[in-house]
Formats: structure tokens, sequence, C-alpha cells
């Protein structure tokens, strides 16, 4: 395949970044996209081009570090996948594939497709755990009963691997899918339900604090989740603050 | 942070005051479409809500209050929705992930506001003016006849009927989207969706067939 590449060029943080475009031949369909882009990035040593920065780790779909917007959609043109999952069968001969940083005033770019998603580390900090007793007389979680459904909801909740692509693709660059995965994967469990105003109060403000975006319920998010995580825990988050506010 | 400060806290305003604009907007068809089968009983509902001191001096100004807020809250939501991405991205498929209509609201919504301008200047304006500044004799045959004759401008009709258009798109997703906020989302949200449906094409629908049909047997 040969292939034709804009991508988002940006030295540092401070630097004014700019699309570069990039022409490639002979590449295969079956190779993922993270390893066209080292393809890609071995070609720009050899021409003494610095190579394009852009995040990845596990590539296999776990850590969500592969933090790319391919032809205006996080993650590129497929459902349920990060990145390093995209393969570039996806593509046709011929084809210009425009890659982006994932936009957002709380995703700071740090280098070309790189960003700064420490936003997430600090709203998660606020209260998204479980205060334990390490007293070493700590329960059995297994010992407390839990409802099918609610164990279910909450594991789907914690499936989330806080990789930003909700921040990336909703419109106003909200966080409420990744915060509301947070507060539900707690709130749904009897051991969460102890600090759940707390926790829901202080995770809530401090997603408001970082900038990011009101939502607006237009469910690009859930779409775009690489793990499918439902629009049923911005619901749910909502009745959670809502109730904690209240409460006081 | 206050519940009123917080970003879902200002969205659950929105979502609360669009639900009880939704209610407003099913009492006003309501009473207009008594106009197409009984002149009669239109103008003594008219007359009534005109000349009622509790629907004049209470639910008229909480109506205008509420207004006011929805689309305040709406554009100042919007203008920090817009700053949260500072840097746009030069490519943005938008259609692949949400429909259009969600992520519009802003468009449908100053289409409406637009709207509501005109309409105000067509009906509240020369009411409040009748009742509060010529302070002229209290006449409860009017209505239909100030009703009619509005009606016999094709223009008029036309940007009625376009403010609909838009008036049902907005519904379209704001009604179902308000009880997601209030935190609804359960076994009952489909059916929430097949009334918001209903609604957002029944009620606009209704109201351009108003303006149409007292256009159309005004000649």
């Amino acid at each position: 395949m040969n292939l034709t590449l804009k991508v988002w060029r940006q030295a540092n943080a401070d630097a004014k970044g700019k699309m570069e475009t990039y022409q490639m031949s002979e590449v295969s369909p079956d190779m993922s996209f993270l390893e066209m882009m080292d393809v890609l990035n071995e070609e720009l040593i050899e021409k003494g081009i610095d190579p394009v920065a852009f995040d990845h780790d596990c590539r296999e779909g776990i850590c969500g570090m592969c933090s790319m917007f391919i032809n205006g959609e996080a993650h590129g043109p497929d459902r349920l996948i990060t990145t390093c999952q995209l393969h570039m069968r996806k593509f046709k001969d011929g084809d210009t594939i425009t890659i982006e940083p994932f936009r957002a005033k709380a995703f700071p770019v740090i280098k070309d497709l790189t960003v700064d998603r420490s936003s997430f580390d600090r709203i998660q900090q606020a209260g998204g755990f479980v205060s334990v007793n390490t007293s070493g007389n700590t329960q059995d979680a297994n010992a407390i009963p839990i409802d099918k459904h609610d164990a279910d909801k909450a594991f789907d909740a914690a499936t989330c691997i806080g990789c930003g692509a909700c921040v990336a693709t909703c419109k106003n660059a909200s966080a409420m899918l990744f915060v509301s995965a947070k507060v539900s994967q707690y709130a749904l469990l009897p051991q969460g339900k102890v600090e759940a105003t707390d926790r829901v109060l202080n995770m809530v403000n401090q997603m408001d604090e970082e900038g990011f975006g009101n939502c607006t319920n237009t469910g690009a998010c859930e779409v775009e989740c690489p793990k499918g995580i439902s629009l049923e825990n911005i619901a749910r988050m909502n009745r959670e603050y809502l109730y904690a506010s209240l409460k006081g | 942070m206050t519940l009123i400060a917080s970003s879902i806290g200002r969205k659950l305003t929105m979502a609360l005051s669009g639900l009880f604009l939704v209610i407003f907007l099913t009492q006003h068809f309501a009473i207009n479409i008594t106009s197409v089968f009984s002149p009669s009983l239109f103008n003594e509902i008219s007359h009534f809500m005109g000349n009622n001191p509790l629907v004049q001096f209470i639910f008229q100004p909480i109506l205008i209050l509420g207004v006011l807020f929805h689309f305040t809250m709406g554009f100042v939501l919007e203008l920090q929705n817009w700053k949260s991405r500072a840097v746009k991205y030069k490519s943005y498929k938008g259609g692949a992930n949400a429909p259009w209509v969600s992520r519009n609201m802003i468009l449908s919504g100053a289409v409406i506001l637009s709207f509501l301008a005109l309409h105000f200047y067509d009906f509240w304006v020369p009411e409040m003016n009748y009742k509060y500044v010529e302070v002229l004799p209290l006449d409860s045959e009017r209505y239909f006849e100030e009703l009619i004759h509005k009606f016999e401008s094709p223009v008029r009709v036309g940007i009625y009927l376009l403010s609909f258009i838009f008036l049902a798109l907005h519904l379209y997703h704001g009604f179902a989207s308000s009880f997601q906020t209030v935190g609804v989302n359960n076994k009952y949200s489909q059916t929430i969706k097949s009334i918001t449906i209903a609604f957002s094409i029944v009620i606009p629908i209704g109201f351009v067939f108003i303006a149409l049909f007292h256009h159309l047997t005004a000649f």
C-alpha cells in the first residue's frame, strides 16, 4: 500500500505546531497502525529528521497510551479498539491519513502526538479509590454478597483504561464518561458506598477544575470508547452527584 | 463547589428548564389547536389566560424567566465547551459517532430564539400594549381575529414553518437528553425515546398545521 500521511508535528508544549506530509510506500496491510508509525520513524531517522513522538506501551489494547486522532476519529475508523489494535487493512492503497494528537485544553500537547493526560490522574486521586483498613484484620471482599447485576456493571465500568478517547471525541472535550466509569465502579459495590458522597463530589470538582467541557449527551464518547463504557454510567454519576450535593 | 456552579449542576438546570418549557409547549399547543375547530372556545381560553391574575402575574413571569434562563445558560455552557478545546482538529468526523441534531443544539436553539423574538413581536408586545399601555377595554372576542390576521402573510407562515423544523430537531435530542441528565437511564429509557420522537414530530407539525390552516382559510 502507498499512503500519504499528514501528521501533526510540534517540537514542544510551547511551540506552534503544524501538519507535515510524509509519503509511505510498501505498507503491509497486516501491520498495526503503530508498526506503520515505527516504519515511518525509521525512515525519518534515516533522513536525519526528528522521529514522530507518540505514546505507546502494551500494544495490546490494555494500557490506553496510544492516543492518536486518525482521520477525524479517536483511535481511527474502527470501534472498540485502541490505536495499537487498528490495522492497515482498514485503509486503501492511495489513502491520505490525517494523524493528530488528542485535543483538549486539559490534555496539553507535550510533543507531536503525545499529550499530557495527568488531569485524569488528578481526578482519580481526588476520590477514585476505596480506603482500606490495613490493620491485618481486613475482611475478605468475597465475604460480602453482591448482586450479580451490580457486580457485572461495576466490572464493566472498571474496564475503563483511562485512554481519553471519550474526551478527544466529545465535541465539548468533556470527561464525563471517564469520571462516571470511575465513580460507578465503586458506587455499585458495598465497599465503595462508604465514601460515595465525598468521592463523587471531589472527582467532579476536580474534573471541572481541570477545564474539561460540559456533557451534552451526544453519545459520541460511548461509540468511540475502546472498552464500550456505557452512557448509563453518566446517568448514574449525575444521580450520585445530585444526591451527594443535597446530602452535603 | 456548589451544585449550581458545577458542570453537572448547570446541566441539571438546563434539563429541568427544558422540561418545564416542554410542558409549556404542550399547554400552548392544546390551546392553539382549539382555534382550528372552535374560534369561540379559543377566544374563551385566551381571554382567561390573558386576564387571570395568577396566569398573568405569576405563571407568565416564571415562563419568561424560564426561557431567558434556558438560552442564557445554553450560551454560557456552549462558550465553556468552545474554550475546552482551544486548538481545533484539522480533521473531525463528528457525524461518525453522534447524530447532527445532538451536535447542533446551539444552532437549533439560536433559530428558536430568533423565532421567539418574532413571536413576541407578533403576539406578546401587542397584547401588553393593548392591556397595560393603551389600557383598551376588555374584549373577549378579539383573540381569534388577531390570530388569523397574523397568518395572512405567506412570509410569516414560511418563517414559522422553518422555525418549527428546528424546534423539532431541538426537541428530538433535548427531551430524552434531559432524562439522561437528571439520572434516568434504565428500562424506561426506550419508552422515553419513543415519547420524545412522537412529541418532537407531533407538536411542531401541529403548530405548522395551525398556521397553514389559518393562512389557507383566511381567503
